[in-house]
Order: C-alpha cells, then structure tokens, then sequence
C-alpha cells in the first residue's frame, strides 16, 4: 500500500554513494532524463535555426552528422568530435575522448570498482542534456533520429545516433 | 576597495582566468529551464504556470549553484589579491565589477544605497540571458514572473558562505515593461561562527 511506498523512499533518500552523493532510483533517473533530455532538445533546435542560417542545408544525413560534429560542438563544447564512425545505414558513433562536462570529474579510487561505477552512474546524468541538443540538432536540419550515450572511461563520451528506420 | 581597482580586477581575471561559453548557448538554455518550470509548476485546479513557485524554484536553484560558485570566484580572483571586503560597501563593488563581470562579462551599477548602508541596488544596462526573451503573453507572467530569479539565489548562496546573510530580489526588470532592470540586496546579519550549543 501507501505506507511501502513511502518507507521505500525514505530508504532511498539516505542512500549515498562512497562519495556522500545521493543515489537515484530508475524511476527519478527516468523524470530527470526526461526532462534533461527534452531541454537539450529546445537548445540544439533553437541553436540550429540561428547558426545554420547561411549555410548550404545539409542534403545527406552524413552531412548533417558532421555539422553537428564540427559547428555544433564547437558552439557548445568548443572543441570538435574526435571519431565518427558508421555503417552507412543510419547509425553514427561519435566519440570525444575529451568531454568537457565529464573533464574535471572525480573518480573515488579508494573503492577500486565501486568508486569508477558510481563515477560513471554520475557522469550519465551529464549526457542527457547533450543527448537532447543532438536530437534536437538533426532535427532542425530535417533528420529524425534517436540518440543514446554512454561513458565507459571517464572523460570520454560515446553518443549513439541511430536514423529513423535504420536498423543495426 | 576601490570601484575602479574593483573594476581592473574583473576585467584581468575575465579576460585571463574565465573560460567562455557562446552567448547563445548560455541564453537558450537559461530560457528553456524556465520554459520547462513553467510546464512543470502549474496550478493543478487551473492548469497555468504558478509563477510564485517558479520564482521560488529559480532562487532554490540559484542557491545551490552560489553555495559552490564561491568558490571558484575565490580561487579566481585570489592570486589578484582581494583582501576580504572592509564593508558591506565594498562587498557591494565585488559583487558588481568582479562577481557579475567575470560570470557573466556584466557589470551592474551599484545605485540608491539606503541611509544605514546596509541595502543597494544592482542595475543591470544589460543582461545577456534575457536576450531574445519574451514573457508569456498570458496576462500574469508579466506580473507575477521574475525571469531572472535565479540570480537573486545565487547572490544570496555566494554571501552566505563567505558570512553574509542577505536579502536579495529583483524590483524592476525591463522584459515585464518596466524601465530599469534592478537587483536590491540588503544585508540582514553577519554569520558568527557560531559554536554548538554544548560545546565548552
């Protein structure tokens, strides 16, 4: 009933990481992805309506990828993807091996794994927002995708495009 | 310290010390935060924006972004040599030429001080996050709605770690129309370390 619920929230908010950081549920994790994620998606189409003005349109998604890798990075993270990567049917990887919101995070060495998971559980909450920008992005430029990112080092970051339709 | 000592120092640590984030990437994502609270703050039984709990919310924000922003503007602008501030005065000088300038390259006029020297306002000529912002044109944001909220918690975080309690809130702001953009901060009390009760 009610009273589970409650107590199960109670216990969550004294959860902590090694760090002293609280520890989030899937289903706040889900509302704040939502949100963040959402966010980033105004920001990358607003950014693109002003900076894409008077550039020739992407006519390829190929085309638009790289707009986002070099114009659209540098706006935002002032500095450029490092690799992209394809298959030439609708999914990009792109990496920067120096992200700029994971570059002056903390890993807690003194738990050995513990530490860099949870480093790593609080280095995704900073991908959403990006996530956004980049689906909000392809977006402006007449590209429907879904983007999902991932960070398995501390400050890389891996974000995943995939294309409507386009299958792995 | 001196308005223009106070002055010189903000622009050598913005010029040298500061990294830069693009003017539009900074204003539309100031923009789409409150864009968002206004989705998410409304008043169940009418469905509009409850305004008087975003404004709440930006400063809850604001505070929690000030209580760690000092200390960067402490790391910043230290090797520059600011002896803590004499008096509320000065503080006043640090948050405007220093604060403002080398966070958001704005330096705010420091106007209408009260007799006690305790209360002044900041007028912001400019303020870059308001750039290309219009209320919602639904007839009480203009009213109720303080765009820039956010701000007030911060200043009022930042004092607060260096012993400062303050006041601080927005009395004019020219997006609702109004001629002047203006912050007023008034000093409530100075922190005393204060022991724990049963400490000898």
């Amino acid at each position: 009933g009610k009273a589970e619920v409650k107590d199960h929230k109670d216990g969550e908010e004294h959860a902590t990481t090694s760090l002293g950081f609280p520890i989030m549920s899937e289903e706040t994790r889900e509302r704040v992805f939502w949100r963040l994620d959402g966010m980033g998606y105004r920001v990358g189409q607003g950014l693109v309506e002003r900076f894409s003005v008077n550039k020739p349109r992407p006519t390829t998604p190929l085309e638009a990828i790289k707009f986002i890798c070099k114009d659209l990075w540098i706006l935002v993270f002032r500095k450029q993807i490092d690799n992209l990567k394809t298959n030439h049917r609708g999914i990009f990887v792109l990496t920067d091996t120096k992200f700029q919101p994971l570059g002056r995070m903390s890993v807690d060495r003194r738990t050995g794994i513990r530490g860099a998971e949870e480093a790593l559980a609080r280095a995704q909450t900073y991908l959403y927002f990006p996530c956004g920008v980049i689906r909000g992005a392809l977006a402006g430029l007449g590209v429907e995708a879904t983007v999902e990112a991932s960070s398995t080092e501390i400050p890389t970051a891996t974000f995943q495009i995939k294309q409507k339709g386009a299958k792995a | 310290m001196a308005s223009s000592k106070a002055a010189r120092m903000g622009e050598e640590v913005w010029k040298t010390r500061t990294e830069k984030i693009n003017l539009e990437v900074l204003t539309l994502t100031y923009g789409t935060l409150v864009s968002q609270l206004t989705h998410d703050l409304r008043d169940p039984a009418t469905n509009i924006p409850d305004y008087a709990a975003i404004n709440t919310e930006l400063d809850r924000m604001g505070h929690s972004i000030g209580l760690r922003l000092i200390e960067d503007f402490l790391a910043k602008t230290s090797s520059a040599g600011p002896a803590p501030c004499n008096n509320f005065r000065e503080t006043a000088e640090m948050i405007a030429k220093v604060g403002f300038k080398i966070f958001l390259n704005v330096t705010p006029r420091v106007e209408n001080w009260d007799k006690e020297g305790r209360s002044f306002g900041l007028v912001f000529e400019e303020m870059p996050v308001s750039e290309f912002v219009e209320l919602p044109d639904d007839g009480r944001a203009q009213e109720e709605l303080w765009f820039l909220n956010l701000f007030c918690g911060v200043v009022k975080g930042a004092l607060e770690m260096v012993q400062m309690q303050v006041k601080a809130e927005w009395v004019s702001d020219v997006l609702r129309g109004d001629d002047t953009t203006e912050m007023r901060v008034t000093l409530i009390r100075y922190i005393e370390d204060e022991m724990p009760p049963d400490d000898e």
